[in-house]
């Protein structure tokens, strides 16, 4: 217990003075959250539509209903010919064309810019809103009666995308900071013989690895920290459970992330490779394997279960909850249970690869 | 001519010496590809909702026949009573709940309002109002069934005729593949640079490299064709996964293709030696590149739209090669995109290539002076 102390405290110390631990740990989150909150944003606001406009009164009624929305941009042309290069060029997304002569409740057609299958939807679907609330509001045309839907979006009435991309993010810098720290820092240590020294004495590979765990963890629940102090009160995420289930989720994932980068630099014989692994095996599945913007359950069997072993899958949902709906513990609990399985399962792997690397 | 030569031949050596260095320069890419051309799809199914069926009529079984038929739900999960909505959707055991009142059928046929309540998880907002608009859809065949079976007139048909162009199923591999494309390369290009310069400064190597006869523009050129060639590489075997594996239609033209693959990788490059020649160790040189990797793939339209970001963000991503190529990249691809539209985007690239190596030598420069 004694040694295992004395070894923290020197990883703690080694930490304290290493530059870029402290700029790993504290400087990317900032600068990553702060860009992640402002750049990724599903609520569309500025998508420019090209509209095809002949003259006509009620045309220029619609085009007017069209205009006024705040979803879209129009950008008004007489000819279509005028707009398909720019739809080509990617500079608008769609062009609804108003026929020659036009009546209310006429049809109208829509072309979409395909290669973005999400906003060509976007598109079709917000021009087939406004147009069908025209047609129904102009005289003469009376609504017909139908099945009205009552939408209410629980934890997010307001349907902000910040509102669940934020937490989101939170969970990616977090998968990156803890395999790449470790991934980075002890591989380092491998490259100049340092570990192989540490080895040499009589502490044990486990208790080596243990000592280097604790101040990352530290560390990491630190960055957690500044991300969530950010989101709160930079981006106005409401923080709707307690501390205590914030702090549990986030420790419980970082012995599977931490132990991720153990393992990696074990394995890798310089920084160039350990980088690269961190990267492939802890930033890019965390973004794309998580459920983080993707659905897990849209994705092909065989994708859904290499997503069981990515730790961050069952961060993003208890970091979701933890913000926006407030503690479930019987969620967090299942997520923490899984978290901590793989760590175990990682942790033990980083110390056979350590092991081994001495022979 | 043969003095770069001899330094390009000693890069590529050491870049492709180590074994596992190899491994990571051609398993990871072709694996990541795969693996997330599946899984980068913003198309839901298979999730699961729960239906609180309180009408128990001819229209509520049709409907839940209908939920069950579609391939957006793989469960419906019948629900007890108003109290067991809050845990399933608590729990995230459904990602909806619909709930239909003991009048819905009566209300259908006799061709009145029918109100239905759907309550939805806002934790995942996103597939949440995908999976919305289905419900909606699916509601409205219904109550046209329901009038025509009534004898109650027609509602008009829907207004709108949708093509989409160049994708009209709007298949969604069609928009990543050729995306993961450009993200891909960019990402190898970018750390096999800003690792070239770093490593040899921190062993020392650099300056035996300076106090050789070769110049600056000679090491840069040195240092920056085996990327280059890497790049090339890696963008080669992704366009052919692309259009023999996935079936994407390559419409456009292949030299303009290479032409604009080559800028692309040059204003890369030109990011990688700047960071490299900015850090005084390999990990300084890491840690910069992942600075500039991470924010430039999720801010590149890939997976949100650039239109989406305030207005001072939007400016900032200019400086993103990642941005202008997925342009080109998909033009090519999809569109049979013209030399004067990719020459439009390939322009930035061009820029960012020539400030940047510019840079780069300056900096190796000073260096020696």
């Amino acid at each position: 217990m004694r040694r295992f102390l004395a070894l923290t405290r020197k990883e703690a110390l080694q930490v304290g003075r290493d530059p870029s631990s402290i700029l790993i740990a504290f400087v990317l989150p900032l600068i990553l959250l702060f860009l992640f909150g402002y750049g990724v944003s599903l609520d569309a606001t500025s998508i420019r539509v090209g509209l095809v406009l002949p003259s006509s009164e009620d045309a220029d009624d619609l085009a007017a209903a069209l205009t006024a929305s705040d979803g879209i941009v129009v950008v008004t042309a007489r000819d279509r010919r005028q707009l398909t290069g720019a739809l080509v060029a990617g500079d608008i997304r769609g062009i609804v064309v108003i026929p020659e002569n036009f009546r209310a409740g006429d049809p109208i057609q829509v072309l979409t810019d395909g290669s973005e299958p999400n906003t060509a939807r976007f598109v079709e679907n917000y021009v087939r809103g406004i147009v069908q609330g025209w047609n129904a509001s102009t005289p003469g045309r009376p609504s017909p009666p139908g099945i009205v839907i009552e939408a209410r979006y629980w934890f997010n009435p307001g349907l902000e995308s910040r509102h669940f991309l934020v937490p989101g993010s939170i969970a990616l810098v977090m998968a990156l900071i803890g395999t790449l720290l470790t991934a980075l820092v002890v591989s380092r240590e491998w490259e100049r013989g340092t570990m192989e020294a540490m080895l040499a004495t009589p502490v044990s590979p486990v208790e080596l690895l243990l000592g280097k765990f604790v101040p990352y963890l530290l560390l990491g629940l630190g960055s957690m920290a500044i991300c969530t102090m950010l989101a709160v009160w930079l981006f106005g995420v409401p923080l709707r459970g307690s501390i205590l289930a914030l702090v549990a989720i986030s420790a419980a994932f970082l012995v599977p992330a931490l132990g991720q980068g153990l393992i990696i630099s074990a394995l890798s014989k310089n920084q160039f490779v350990a980088s690269q692994l961190a990267l492939l095996s802890g930033f890019l599945p965390a973004t794309l394997l998580s459920g983080f913007i993707f659905e897990i359950d849209s994705m092909p069997e065989v994708i859904q279960w290499i997503t069981f072993v990515v730790p961050a899958r069952y961060l993003i949902p208890s970091l979701q909850t933890v913000f926006l709906a407030g503690d479930i513990w019987p969620l967090f609990l299942g997520d923490i249970a899984a978290m901590l399985a793989i760590g175990a399962v990682f942790m033990g792997l980083a110390a056979n690869a350590t092991r081994k690397r001495l022979a | 001519m043969g003095r770069i030569l001899a330094l390009v031949i000693k890069e590529l050596l050491a870049l492709l010496r180590d074994p596992k260095g190899r491994m990571v320069l051609i398993g990871p890419p072709i694996l990541q590809l795969f693996v997330f051309s599946y899984a980068a799809t913003l198309e839901v199914s298979n999730v699961r909702i729960g239906v609180l069926d309180r009408d128990d009529g001819l229209w509520s079984a049709e409907l839940l026949q209908r939920l069950d038929a579609s391939d957006t739900f793989a469960e419906i999960v019948p629900v007890d009573g108003v109290q067991a909505i809050d845990r399933l959707i608590d729990q995230r055991q459904v990602i909806a709940v619909l709930h239909l009142g003991p009048a819905f059928s009566r209300d259908l046929m006799a061709g009145t309002d029918a109100t239905v309540q759907l309550l939805l998880d806002g934790r995942r907002s996103n597939a949440a109002q995908i999976v919305e608009g289905y419900v909606r859809r699916l509601l409205s065949d219904l109550n046209r069934d329901a009038r025509a079976r009534a004898g109650l007139p027609a509602i008009p048909e829907d207004p709108l005729v949708v093509r989409h162009w160049f994708n009209p199923t709007l298949e969604y591999q069609w928009f990543t593949v050729p995306s993961l494309l450009a993200m891909l390369t960019m990402l190898m290009g970018l750390i096999v640079t800003s690792l070239s310069v770093a490593r040899e400064r921190e062993l020392g190597t650099f300056d035996q490299l300076l106090v050789s006869p070769l110049t600056p523009a000679q090491i840069l050129a040195g240092k920056s064709l085996p990327p280059l060639l890497v790049g090339l590489f890696h963008g080669t075997v992704f366009l052919l996964a692309a259009i023999f594996f996935f079936g994407v239609p390559f419409t456009g033209s292949l030299a303009l293709l290479y032409g604009s693959l080559v800028v692309y990788l040059a204003a890369v490059i030109g990011i990688g030696l700047f960071i490299s020649s900015l850090s005084a160790t390999q990990q300084q040189a890491i840690l910069g590149s992942f600075l500039f990797a991470a924010p430039a793939v999720l801010l590149s339209g890939f997976a949100t739209p650039v239109e989406n970001m305030p207005e001072w963000l939007q400016t900032a991503t200019l400086i993103n090669p990642l941005r202008h190529f997925l342009v080109i990249v998909k033009g090519l691809f999809l569109k049979d995109m013209p030399l004067e539209t990719v020459a439009a985007s390939a322009l930035p690239l061009a820029l960012i290539a020539i400030v940047t190596l510019g840079t780069a030598a300056w900096l190796f420069r000073r260096r020696m002076g």
